[in-house]
């Protein structure tokens, strides 16, 4: 049996129970409202009327309402974007509530302070620290800094809902709703609240026979007091927690009537619709608009010079598209010397020579390199590049706004929607308080929709005209003018002793972005290394892409580490197996995944086999690939997959993350490449920013290991890291050609 | 004005007949179930059947709908709200994830079943290859689309909600 309890474990969990802050208060009409909140003061009095339901239905906290009917609906602070967390933290909740689970319900929690979650914030900003300080870390890049700049947030990402929320908020809620309800029971019943049990939304009292629904005791309980610290269940006591509960939002969308951003129809409004486009460099503004061949065209309403982009409102979306086609816009020039992919990677080249054999920032390190890679028997070297890459999200970029009488309202699919109602603050000059986000089901996001910039261009056109608007960006203002998981320029440098082992490694590159360990070789027995930055200007701007620095991290020294299995002789798999003495978790997912893959078997001619290991986000993932080269390129034909996240919630949604991680890395590593031309992303549209499809996706096993290590770690972005790493070590296992350039698929054109 | 029959039922209205059927669905029609995606024809979200032959919204006009019958997801299940076998499918292997894909994946996956009830790895490869799922759903796909056909059987392990 696993051993993740707070109780005989304290670190995060109990420390965060007890930071929670937990109140009741009587709703007007005699409903009920047990709150949990996660900072001081009580916000539930103002809370209730923004997620109360209907006739009857109590609010038993901040996170559960009971309706008449014993429905349970769990009301929870994340978004949804396919990650499934709607639907885990439904069941943490539930568990812990002993709640029937056919019979829970999930709610998005409203754009409001009382659901920010500080610890889950905080925690990925600053991961395995509470101390505040940290927040202000000066050197972070992008989301994080901005994330840092807020007092409070609101934000889904970092594959950290389950870990955080999850563990620190809707377990405790579920208990200590439960709590309460068994002690309105005791004393209505007069027995003791010990000889009560709960299970499916039922107490029973069974030496008297006497039982009832939670809906029965839902408004007594609101006289009970309150546990802040409530005991939690053990993992013997489980029944939903561990279990693959089907997902609540699944059902919905099978038959159309999931809602996405992109399907909001506020009641009583008559929407226009804005298509827009912005400048193609960044840092460029319009510098000349020429509307006269789309003025008057079907449906156009008004053509907007909104200085940083263009917009036509029209009837439709397609109206105004149509329109903005017709729209000639000029940009000013970008001052930025980088124009072309080329120019970029010749930045980066440029800054890593400057900082020479032991210049640059050092970001990690051990030992003395330079004396080990002296005595070096053999000495290995390699330079890797990886390119930018857009998120791609199916559903495009969007939001619909509706400003008027001072006040705004937005529908949009965001991460963080807290951070869409500051920076609308701040552009149409509304208060926060009359600003409201709402933000229903993602169409994908994988980091994309961790800015704002979409929502403020919608509330600008709906603030200029006057309408109603809801905003589309074209798949091609998605591709071309979004942010972008950085290109990267790594080299590496190593030093083998007589048996091989790896006793000196370097590696330097450009930029260190998030999180801070993904460029360090940490689960290696390495006894000198070194791992230096040398900062080199980017063109484009930088955004938090799936996994974000192991991304491309993974990539790079899980490739490296391939070339010094082979310049020692030695197995991949048993190299990588001798570096990882003092890891047994690692070695043990290792272990598994050469097991279930078939790693020693022979193998047939042109069928190459290749390994990777990363830890990233607190959980290890070990994949293999197989890759036919038979046909003179790659086709992909399996990939296995070994996890140990310590303890995984729901193992049916845990692989189906694994997988897509692992289809989102297989994509990046065949096709994924965005190229500048004249300073402007030259690909557009799926026809040359490809995705994988069906037809070219290897068959996915995934295993799970349940080590029981806490703090448990996150399920959607881990499977992605070690993908190209174990698809380019097979391609070099089966043809001897080591590729240290992506994307895989032009290398065999 | 333009005709057409709508998952089963007569309608008209007021587009200008080059609209592409998708905006004339969401945005004139108000069903929202059938998605944008890429406006070229690449991603297969905007999957309809159009006398029932999967076809993409995003690319087809109006005008090509004229006295044709257009079937979306909203139509695709029973008379009494009752799923088809492919929609049943894909909850219990828990296909989706964003889902916003799904509509379309479930349209070409419908058309490809109807057409042939036992498909091969290749026949599903084939159907299916015009539909970009980003979650990377692919795997559960087939094998939805085999439960579906009858030749594997559902999951068991998952504990189920009511619908």
């Amino acid at each position: 049996m696993n051993d993740m309890t707070p109780e005989k474990k304290p670190s995060k969990l109990a420390k965060w129970s007890r930071r929670g802050f937990i109140g009741a208060g009587v709703l007007a009409g005699g409903g009920l409202l047990i709150g949990i909140a996660v900072r001081p003061g009580n916000p539930i009095g103002a809370l209730a009327p923004k997620v109360a339901g209907g006739d009857g239905e109590q609010l038993v906290n901040s996170w559960v309402k009971i309706d008449t009917d014993n429905i349970i609906t769990a009301i929870v602070p994340h978004c949804e974007m396919g990650q499934g967390a709607h639907s885990a933290l439904a069941q943490m909740l539930a568990d812990e509530l002993d709640a029937d689970w056919s019979k829970i319900r999930v709610m998005q929690a409203p754009t409001d302070g009382s659901y920010v979650v500080s610890d889950t914030a905080r925690a990925f900003v600053a991961p395995f620290t509470l101390n505040a300080a940290d927040w202000l870390e000066p050197t972070w890049d992008g989301l994080f800094t901005q994330v840092a700049r807020l007092a409070d947030a609101l934000i889904t990402g970092g594959s950290s809902s389950i870990r955080t929320t999850g563990q620190g908020q809707m377990r405790v809620a579920g208990a200590a709703a439960r709590q309460m309800l068994v002690g309105a029971a005791a004393d209505a019943w007069g027995v003791p609240a010990g000889e009560i049990t709960t299970a499916n939304s039922t107490l029973t009292h069974a030496a008297t026979g006497k039982t009832a629904t939670y809906a029965e005791f839902a408004s007594a309980a609101a006289e009970q007091p309150m546990d802040q610290t409530p005991t939690l269940k053990t993992p013997d006591q489980y029944r939903l927690i561990g279990t693959s509960a089907a997902r609540t939002d699944i059902p919905a969308k099978v038959d159309g009537t999931a809602r996405f951003g992109i399907d909001a129809e506020p009641e009583g409004l008559a929407l226009s619709y804005a298509a827009s486009v912005r400048p193609p460099v960044p840092g460029t503004r319009v510098a000349s608009m020429d509307a006269e061949a789309a003025k008057g065209m079907n449906g156009v309403l008004q053509i907007l010079n909104m200085g940083d982009f263009v917009s036509v409102v029209a009837d439709s979306y397609w109206q105004a598209q149509q329109a903005l086609n017709r729209v000639k816009v000029t940009w000013t020039q970008s001052d930025s010397a980088i124009k072309t992919t080329q120019d970029q990677f010749a930045a980066y080249a440029r800054a890593i020579d400057e900082a020479g054999a032991d210049g640059g920032e050092k970001a990690a390190g051990k030992g003395d390199f330079a004396d080990a890679f002296a005595k070096s028997a053999t000495t290995i070297e390699a330079e890797y590049k990886a390119p930018y890459l857009a998120h791609a999200p199916m559903e495009p970029i969007n939001c619909t706004a509706h400003v008027a009488d001072g006040k705004c309202d937005v529908w949009t699919s965001t991460q963080v929607p807290l951070m869409v109602r500051s920076a609308l603050a701040e552009a149409t000059g509304i208060a926060k308080d009359d600003i409201t986000v709402h933000h229903p089901f993602l169409g994908g996001s994988f980091g994309r929709r961790l800015e704002a910039v979409y929502a403020v261009m919608a509330a600008r056109i709906a603030q200029a005209t006057g309408y109603p608007v809801k905003s589309i960006w074209s798949r091609e203002e998605d591709t071309q003018k979004a942010l972008y998981r950085p290109a990267e320029l790594s080299r590496f440098k190593a030093g083998l002793d007589e048996a091989g082992a790896l006793i000196a490694y370097d590696n330097i590159f450009t930029h260190r972005n998030d999180p801070a360990e993904a460029s360090v070789p940490g689960i290696y027995a390495i006894p000198n290394t070194q791992v230096r930055v040398a900062a080199a200007p980017r063109h484009l701007p930088f955004a938090a892409w799936r996994s974000v620095d192991h991304s491309q991290h993974g990539w790079f020294i899980e490739s490296f580490i391939d070339e010094a299995a082979h310049a020692a002789g030695a197995d991949p798999y048993e190299y990588r197996l001798a570096m990882l003495k003092d890891a047994p978790r690692h070695a043990a997912v290792l272990d598994k995944v050469a097991e279930i893959s078939e790693w020693s078997a022979p193998r047939a001619e042109g069928i190459g086999k290749g390994i990777a290991i990363v830890e990233s986000f607190g959980t290890i993932v070990a994949q293999v690939h197989e890759v036919d080269m038979s046909a003179g390129k790659p086709r992909l034909v399996n990939a296995w997959a070994v996890c140990d996240a310590g303890y995984v919630v729901n193992p049916d949604g845990f692989a189906n993350q694994i997988e897509g991680g692992i289809v989102f890395g297989l994509t990046a590593a065949m096709y994924g490449e965005l190229d500048l031309v004249d300073g402007a992303i030259k690909q557009s549209n799926f026809h040359d920013y490809k995705m994988l499809r069906v037809d070219e996706t290897p068959a996915i096993t995934v295993e799970i290991i349940n080590s029981g290590t806490v703090p448990i770690g996150g399920a959607g972005e881990p499977g992605l890291p070690p993908a190209a790493p174990a698809v380019t070590n097979a391609i070099f296992a089966a043809t001897g050609k080591r590729l240290r350039q992506l994307p895989i698929a032009k290398q065999f054109a | 004005m333009a005709k057409f029959i709508l998952n089963g039922a007569q309608v008209e209205i007021d587009a200008d007949p080059a609209m592409p059927i998708l905006w004339a669905l969401r945005e004139t029609l108000g069903l929202n179930g059938t998605k944008f995606g890429c406006g070229i024809a690449q991603c297969g979200a905007c999957t309809v059947h159009l006398d029932g032959q999967p076809v993409r919204s995003c690319s087809t006009p109006v005008s090509a709908a004229e006295g044709r019958a257009i079937t979306t997801i909203e139509g695709v299940a029973g008379p009494d709200g009752e799923l088809t076998a492919i929609q049943k499918a894909w909850i219990s292997e828990q296909v989706p994830q964003c889902g916003y894909c799904q509509s379309g994946q479930i349209m070409a996956a419908t058309a490809l079943l109807r057409d042939n009830p036992s498909p091969s790895d290749a026949d599903i490869d084939a159907a299916m290859s015009g539909n970009i799922c980003r979650c990377g759903t692919y795997t559960r796909i087939r094998r939805a689309i085999k439960v579906a056909a009858g030749q594997l059987e559902p999951r068991a392990e998952t504990i189920g909600t009511e619908a």
